[in-house]
């Protein structure tokens, strides 16, 4: 048997099961478990948390004997520019106002696509602003700020 | 059978009035826009409407809301078969045949099959709904804690045992779900269970959050891993009407794949996608020669196009009937129904049964008005599709976030959305289904309180849910199909037909 340090799919998976599983238990031990009769709000997490870590160490233990298949590589550039356009606009859209979170986002998110071209993202930029404000605070009436407050 | 007229009668009469017909129109015609358009779908679209429905009557929320969702369906074909990408997930194998058909010219024709047998699901689809909604509503009003248990269990495991890959990974990322709509406020004691000590987090994630983060933003960075590479069959998109030839070689995978999406789609955790899979293995392994198969033909289009459909109108029995939502998007469904202060479950239809009978004459409607949408209209949908991913995307997100944002006004809830976005791309880049988590996530704090309450009732002693008749049918159709799963013949080809 030969044991490398895998690359392997299921390795990682199974390792995420591991941590979501241990982190369950060990939050929920400052949770009364109760009985069964009376459940305590720990029971169930716990029960659950165990069986997920038992289940990610079978998942990353069975690549002791089987084959996997690797993990692919991660395209870092979209993860980064679209995760980091969804917090710009989250941290700006209540003080800064629809206008301006739009625009940051239009532009940050586009700088993670294949091609950018300042002109039609500056395009982009201002007629989604304008859709997004008729449509949302004029047509449906959502509670949102246009302007910085 | 006068009683069906009679409620049917009823349901047209809300149906048909002109601002329900309005909704309706409006519902299906953004399914089909958000069909045709990658990268964003029905979860998303009902997302960000439900706050906008608040001032509706709720019987017109709901038809255009339903409106959204199966017109989804109808859109989604369009992309798979012009451009070979799945508009909506569920078309993902429409792509195979019916793209091959576009590029050999025959796309007036697989588009033309896809739209009349999507009509011919739908319509079967809706009358399976008013033909067993009622007694199955009865059904329902017999089952007490223990039974609701051990139907969430076994809709669980269909869930684990349908999903594409691993079935360890999927019965993992079931009990990571179930674990994660955990978070927040304990109703029986109070406490705040990993909330992290944010206050905000106490009433739990919503799974608006988690299905967007999850779905919609792992989506967009999957996508743009990959530079765009789109040919478009526009220039001919002419003949739209099928040959004799077409409709006799089709018509009997179109009832095929009628019965199979309507069995599946009421599996709870089954949904479209995997009732189109069936539908297309269901009709390679019965064609006399299974090597034209993905390279046009039309059973390959006729067959899975009606299956999703059907699926999409029988996924609204369990939620109807039972209050048990079945998928991300039925659980929205449910949602409003709860802002409009009707509580789901089986008391619905007996309680108004106006919304009930109307919204499925609504289904009937909106399924015809589809295909007119769809056939001599297509022209316009597919100007839609010249559009580059690198001007959709942004709006795209756009979209979801405002969607997110003003479900409840919460910064925290689109940071949140984020957070599982990166999630969800890792899950994809291990090989992990997320649709089984989804369910679980959805069905956790319902299994939960049920599984107490039945404990509670029992005294403690568990084998309540094995001397309840319902109960016990439940847990042993679940065993069963563990049991299919893991012996190892079956193993085998259940992993041939994913290869398909």
């Amino acid at each position: 048997m030969k044991i490398s340090v895998p690359n392997k799919r299921d390795f990682f998976a199974g390792l995420l099961f591991i941590f979501f599983g241990l982190l369950a238990v060990l939050v929920a031990r400052n949770y009364p478990t109760g009985s069964t009769i009376r459940m305590g709000p720990g029971y169930f997490p716990t029960l659950l948390g165990g069986l997920l870590a038992l289940l990610g160490l079978i998942i990353a233990g069975r690549l002791l004997w089987a084959s996997g298949e690797k993990v692919g590589p991660l395209a870092l550039r979209p993860l980064v520019f679209v995760l980091g356009a969804t917090l710009a606009f989250a941290l700006m859209v209540r003080s800064l106002g629809l206008v301006l979170a739009t625009l940051a986002l239009v532009v940050i998110s586009s700088l993670g696509g294949w091609e950018f071209r300042l002109r039609e993202v500056t395009i982009l930029a201002f007629v989604l602003t304008g859709v997004a404000v008729a449509l949302f605070v004029y047509s449906l009436g959502l509670p949102l700020s246009v302007w910085p407050q | 059978m006068t009683d069906l007229l009679n409620h049917l009668i009823l349901g047209f009469s809300v149906a048909l009035t002109p601002m329900n017909l309005l909704y309706c129109f409006i519902g299906v015609s953004l399914g089909t826009l958000i069909g045709v358009l990658p990268g964003i779908g029905p979860i998303g679209t009902i997302a960000m409407l439900l706050p906008a429905t608040f001032y509706l009557p709720p019987v017109s929320a709901l038809i255009m809301l339903a409106g959204i969702y199966y017109g989804a369906q109808y859109g989604g074909s369009t992309t798979a078969i012009l451009v070979n990408l799945p508009g909506e997930s569920s078309s993902v194998v429409t792509c195979l045949d019916g793209y091959a058909m576009a590029r050999q010219g025959r796309a007036g024709p697989a588009l033309a099959i896809a739209a009349l047998g999507s009509l011919f699901a739908g319509c079967v689809g809706t009358l399976l709904i008013a033909l067993f909604g009622p007694p199955l509503g009865e059904l329902a009003l017999k089952f007490a804690a223990p039974e609701y248990t051990s139907l969430m269990v076994l809709g669980l495991v269909c869930a684990a045992v349908l999903a594409h890959g691993s079935l360890l990974k999927a019965i993992a990322m079931v009990i990571l779900g179930l674990l994660m709509g955990l978070v927040g406020m304990d109703v029986y004691s109070g406490m705040a269970r990993f909330t992290f000590g944010i206050w905000a987090l106490n009433d739990g994630i919503g799974f608006v959050v988690v299905a967007m983060g999850l779905f919609g933003f792992a989506e967009i960075i999957s996508s743009l891993e990959t530079k765009e590479r789109r040919e478009l069959f526009t220039s001919e998109v002419h003949g739209l009407w099928p040959t004799w030839a077409d409709l006799r070689a089709s018509w009997g995978s179109i009832v095929r794949g009628t019965a199979v999406g309507s069995v599946l789609g009421l599996v709870p955790g089954s949904g479209p996608i995997i009732c189109s899979f069936a539908s297309y293995t269901v009709e390679k392994r019965l064609a006399k020669e299974p090597s034209r198969f993905g390279k046009g033909a039309i059973e390959g289009v006729a067959g899975p196009e009606s299956a999703n459909n059907a699926a999409a109108q029988t996924t609204f029995i369990p939620m109807l009937t039972l209050g048990i939502p079945g998928t991300a998007t039925m659980a929205l469904m449910l949602g409003a129904l709860m802002i409009h202060g009707i509580s789901p479950g089986p008391q619905v239809m007996t309680q108004h049964p106006e919304l009930f009978w109307g919204l499925i004459a609504s289904m009937w409607i909106g399924n015809l008005i589809l295909v007119l949408l769809n056939l001599p209209l297509i022209g316009i949908w597919v100007r839609l599709l010249t559009v580059p991913y690198r001007f959709l995307y942004p709006a795209i997100l756009l979209f979801s976030c405002v969607g997110i944002y003003s479900l409840a006004n919460s910064t925290l809830d689109v940071v949140l959305a984020a957070l599982f976005g990166l999630l969800g791309y890792l899950f994809i880049k291990l090989g992990c289904e997320p649709a089984p988590l989804l369910l679980g996530f959805i069905l956790g704090p319902l299994m939960e309180q049920n599984l107490r309450r039945a404990l509670l009732i029992s005294r403690g002693d568990p084998t309540i849910f094995l001397t309840r008749p319902m109960s016990l049918a439940f847990l042993l159709a679940a065993a069963f199909m563990l049991f299919v799963m893991i012996a190892p013949a079956i193993r085998r080809r259940r992993e041939e037909v994913f290869q398909e």
